[in-house]
């Protein structure tokens, strides 16, 4: 009898009456194939695997994380509120011990979606990973997560909503951003200045195959792991890297996403894009849900492999390895950079257009970020989308000291209204949403 | 007038049905160790004297199969698999005798490794070197491309007595348990077939040539034609037995669970609107996790003789029955002895039930009385505990459109229907403590009988169509056909009506019966390359379980006999 050393739970919801659009590659069909494997396998019979119900996430849980203008009925679909639901269950899992392990088999994914959202970005609107974590810090008290990103796109979204956090680690690996979509994720962008490397980024080039993914994992994820000794381990599990997907430019298999997996080892995985819906996802996600429960994985061998036809050239070895380098030292002299950041700045300033793909617009934003020796500071965001609304919106982080509470409490009641449509205040440490309207 | 027969534990319950309602009853000891005496003389007491010709048919739900399952007494099977990508196939090993031969369809049931024939022979003879005569074949996806599981039968069948192709077992994804229920019909298939040729025969040499029908796990009945080919069908079909029986006395309008108070156990169900909630997946029995259709049951260790016992002042009731109430010659405290100090009690010694129930009181330091009161107080309310959990386990079930979640029904039932030895004392309760409408099943004693009696024959379909492919099959009806371009889902499900309607008959089902419905209903836009090339449809329709047209004079009658 087939038993999971590590008990693991899985949320599956397929969403097969929502789409972008009809032929949208995040179509109703997309889990489809994915489901007849996962079922075909039998893996919900396996002693130790149990699939949970999705719920339904409420305003609470999208306003402690996003600023969604005007509001999350406006930018959000009946299905983000399941889909963000099912990482929560899986997260609540976890944390009841039900479970040693989560995957959240979700559609629609979230990765792209930032800290403000006017709309649908790469496919995403709410960040599903981010609403799990900040709701199961404020239900649950853990502290310190740890976000790896492998989906083949440059996880934007969970950047930005981060980049302020001490406290959360996000990792993300993926496609050079010169050669795909959203262009960023370079290995310079290493957080703001009281969070300054707790983001690390680690571009690779296309055509990159299973040595480049694990030397990656090995060299650079693990060992930035093992230092910063996260309460929780999040997995942004993307599945485009595979070699089959229409979108990017990878040369990754099912094989290597469970060994991947096997090393990480996750504590939840969320599932976010991979589109080759028929010749990759049945076969990735099921390695990867063998891979977390710890059964044996290795004749999980799509149809089209080929070991020799997906080696990786030696160029491209050597660009990683050069990569992972540069990334460790700014890991590791992460303090320093901090100090040198925040020497003589009181407000940190940075200013930043969002390109919204799915929906077709931009949005400009101007950042300031209290600079706090106390905490990782307050800041507010002024954001305009095209066509759209002006607001300001302003964070009060989990961590506040009294007197970046104080500041972002004097931004958000004496800012004029001016031309702001709206100006809104995430008090995290009250756990309190609140919105000043015309 | 139909015979029904239900063989229990310890007893073997058969009604003649007819207008009157029940025309004659008879129980007689089951003996496990010869089944078919019971059987045997169940169905002659029943009969005799009844002109042959006024009998039209018998349905049977047996302990048969599922005993010999439990006892692991089955003839050796052997099984033939082909697989693919995925788990290791040895993981599903069924038997000794269990071949893993190459060849494999993927998902959309396309080939991607060709079948090598030669290894399918050579296991074959050796197989038919060690003596096998039965064998199952299963293949991974073999219900999208049915293709190798087809040339393998080809190939062996001319070798063995029978061969069970795994893809009409059930149009459900799960290689592993279409394996298990393959191998399943293969071991049980002699045991099944010569019983009710033997039954069969028995009858007609006292004149009696009657179709006879068997009761399935969901509630349903097919014909022994039919059960030659999947004989693992009769598995569990007791459970299915009274709650069939309860059907015709439950509410048409509104959720009732169903509880069934036996001496060791309590047998739970949900009726919606009168129609059986089904399980999920399959039957699972020993360690055996199957595609077989089966009624949402549950079973709980509180019940009439449960022992009652006292552990640091808290009353524990069950899970174990050391024999029947103290009230009636057992060795230890019921909550039926509760019943008799309560002056509920039957025809028992109700000195006996006090001088257990007092035992248990000097124990809690209270008086007798008040401990009865507790103890029957505390029987009632952990059964609708449980029950309310089977009820909160059926909501918290997966659903995989957004529709369902958000708008998806949840069961709220609002009525009990209690059958079982102490029902009426129970019912009284379970209406004082709770907010429940309670009913109780007249003739409560062969409710099993008379459901087994009454149930219809139920079937089950899925069809598959692919118009990009021009292609519809339909795996439990090994069926397969070429569709026009523009088909659509409504063309989809017509075609998968008439499918059920043909086979529900073949498999005995009168047609004033055939109830369907729509289980499921997908289709999807299949975009490649960018382009929507066609649609993926799936519809899952079933002859609803329920009872045979003419239940409700028959119905009506039993009801005012009570009355």
């Amino acid at each position: 009898m087939l038993k999971a050393i590590n008990r693991t739970g899985l949320v599956f919801f397929p969403a097969y009456d929502w789409s972008i659009t009809p032929d949208h590659p995040e179509r109703e069909e997309r889990l489809l194939y994915t489901q007849d494997q996962i079922f075909e396998e039998g893996l919900f019979d396996i002693e130790g695997i149990t699939e949970f119900k999705a719920e339904v996430i409420d305003l609470k849980d999208v306003q402690r994380t996003h600023f969604c203008v005007p509001d999350p009925a406006k930018v959000m679909t009946e299905s983000h509120f399941i889909s963000a639901g099912g990482a929560k269950t899986i997260g609540k899992a976890k944390m009841d011990g039900l479970v040693d392990r989560g995957f959240a088999l979700v559609r629609p994914p979230g990765h792209h979606a930032m800290k403000v959202v006017h709309g649908g970005r790469g496919f995403c609107n709410v960040n599903n990973e981010a609403i799990m974590i900040e709701y199961l810090r404020h239900a649950y008290g853990i502290d310190r997560v740890a976000i790896i990103d492998t989906d083949c796109h440059h996880g934007d979204g969970t950047q930005d909503i981060y980049w302020h956090d001490p406290d959360t680690l996000f990792i993300s690996m993926h496609q050079d951003g010169r050669t795909l979509f959203p262009g960023s994720g370079f290995h310079k962008e290493t957080g703001g200045p009281t969070a300054a490397g707790t983001t690390l980024n680690i571009p690779m080039p296309p055509y990159t195959s299973e040595e480049g993914f694990l030397t990656v994992i090995k060299k650079v994820v693990l060992p930035v792991l093992e230092d910063f000794k996260p309460d929780l381990i999040v997995n942004s599990a993307g599945q485009d890297n595979h070699f089959t997907d229409p979108l990017t430019n990878m040369n990754f298999s099912a094989q290597g996403y469970a060994e991947l997996t096997s090393l990480l080892k996750p504590d939840i995985a969320v599932l976010e894009g991979g589109y080759s819906i028929e010749s990759a996802l049945p076969y990735v996600n099921v390695g990867i849900i063998l891979a977390m429960a710890g059964i044996d994985y290795s004749h999980m061998v799509e149809p089209e492999y080929s070991e020799s036809k997906l080696r990786q050239s030696k160029s491209i070895t050597s660009a990683i390895e050069k990569v992972c380098d540069e990334v460790l030292a700014v890991w590791q002299d992460r303090e320093n950079i901090r100090v040198r950041m925040q020497k003589n700045v009181i407000y940190d300033e940075r200013k930043k257009s969002v390109f919204y793909d799915t929906d077709g617009f931009i949005e400009q934003q101007h950042e300031t970020l209290q600079v706090c020796r106390e905490c990782s500071g307050s800041y507010k965001i002024d954001s305009t989308a095209e066509g759209g609304m002006h607001v300001l919106a302003v964070h009060i982080p989990r961590k506040a000291c009294e007197n970046c509470k104080k500041e972002g409490y004097r931004w958000f009641e004496e800012t004029p209204m001016g031309t702001y449509d709206m100006i809104m205040l995430q008090d995290r440490p009250e756990d309190d949403y609140r919105v000043r309207k015309k | 007038m139909i015979i029904g027969l239900d063989v229990g534990g310890t007893h073997t319950d058969v009604v003649l049905l007819g207008e009157n309602g029940i025309e004659r009853r008879a129980k007689v000891p089951t003996d496990t160790s010869s089944l078919f005496d019971a059987v045997f003389s169940g169905l002659e007491q029943i009969t005799s004297g009844i002109p042959a010709g006024e009998i039209t048919h018998a349905v049977l739900s047996t302990t048969l199969t599922t005993n010999s399952i439990v006892q692991d007494k089955l003839p050796a099977a052997g099984m033939i698999v082909t697989c693919g990508p995925g788990i290791d196939p040895e993981a599903f090993r069924t038997c000794q005798h269990y071949y893993i031969v190459n060849g494999a369809m993927d998902h959309s049931g396309r080939e991607i490794t060709v079948l090598d024939e030669d290894a399918v022979r050579n296991a074959a003879q050796s197989m038919k070197d060690a003596g096998i005569e039965y064998v199952g074949v299963a293949g991974k996806f073999s219900i999208r491309n049915p293709a190798h599981e087809n040339r393998i039968l080809e190939i062996i069948s001319p070798m063995f007595e029978k061969v069970f192709p795994g893809h009409s077992v059930s149009g459900n994804f799960s290689f592993p348990r279409r394996i298990t229920t393959t191998f399943l019909n293969a071991s049980i298939y002699r045991v099944h077939k010569e019983f009710f040729e033997a039954v069969k025969k028995s009858l007609e040499q006292k004149g009696i040539d009657i179709p006879i029908y068997i009761l399935k796990a969901d509630g349903g009945t097919m014909d022994f034609d039919t059960s030659v080919d999947f004989p693992a069908q009769s598995i569990l079909s007791g459970p299915a037995a009274s709650v069939m029986g309860s059907i015709a006395f439950a509410p048409p309008d509104a959720e009732t669970i169903v509880l069934d108070i036996g001496g060791t156990t309590t047998d739970m169900a949900v009726l919606i609107n009168g129609v059986p909630v089904l399980a999920p997946q399959g039957i699972e029995i020993n360690d055996y996790k199957t595609l077989i259709r089966a009624l949402h049951t549950h079973s709980v260790g509180v019940g009439g003789d449960s022992t009652v016992s006292v552990e640091k002042g808290h009353l524990f009731i069950g899970p174990e029955r050391r024999g029947p109430a103290m009230a009636y010659g057992g060795p230890e405290p019921t909550p039926t002895d509760a019943l008799f100090v309560l002056g509920k009690g039957g025809d028992g010694d109700r000195r006996k039930a006090e001088e257990g129930i007092q035992k248990i009181a000097d124990q809690m330091g209270i008086p007798v009385e008040e401990t009865a009161r507790r103890i029957f107080d505390q029987a009632c309310r952990e059964i609708l505990d449980y029950a309310k959990e089977m009820v909160s386990l059926i909501n918290s079930r997966p659903v995989y459109t957004v529709r369902e979640a958000l708008h998806g029904h949840s069961i709220n039932p609002s009525h009990l229907l209690v059958l079982g030895g102490p029902a009426p004392q129970f019912a009284e309760h379970f209406e004082a403590i709770s907010g429940f409408r309670v009913g109780k099943v007249p003739q409560w004693d062969v409710a099993n009988a008379v459901g087994t009696a009454l149930s219809r024959t139920t079937s089950e379909l899925t069809l598959f169509a692919d118009t990009y492919k021009l292609e519809a099959s339909a795996p439990e009806e090994r069926f397969q056909q070429k569709i026009k371009p523009g088909f659509t889902v409504s063309d989809a499900r017509s075609l998968a009506e008439d499918l059920l309607r043909k086979k529900a008959a073949r498999e005995g089902a009168n047609q004033q019966d055939i109830e369907t419905d729509v289980l499921e209903e997908l289709a999807f836009n299949m975009v490649r390359d960018f382009r929507m090339i066609g649609k993926n449809i799936r519809i899952k329709m079933q002859v609803r379980p329920g009872l045979i047209h003419q239940y409700q004079q028959i119905a009506g009658r039993i009801k005012n006999g009570e009355a």
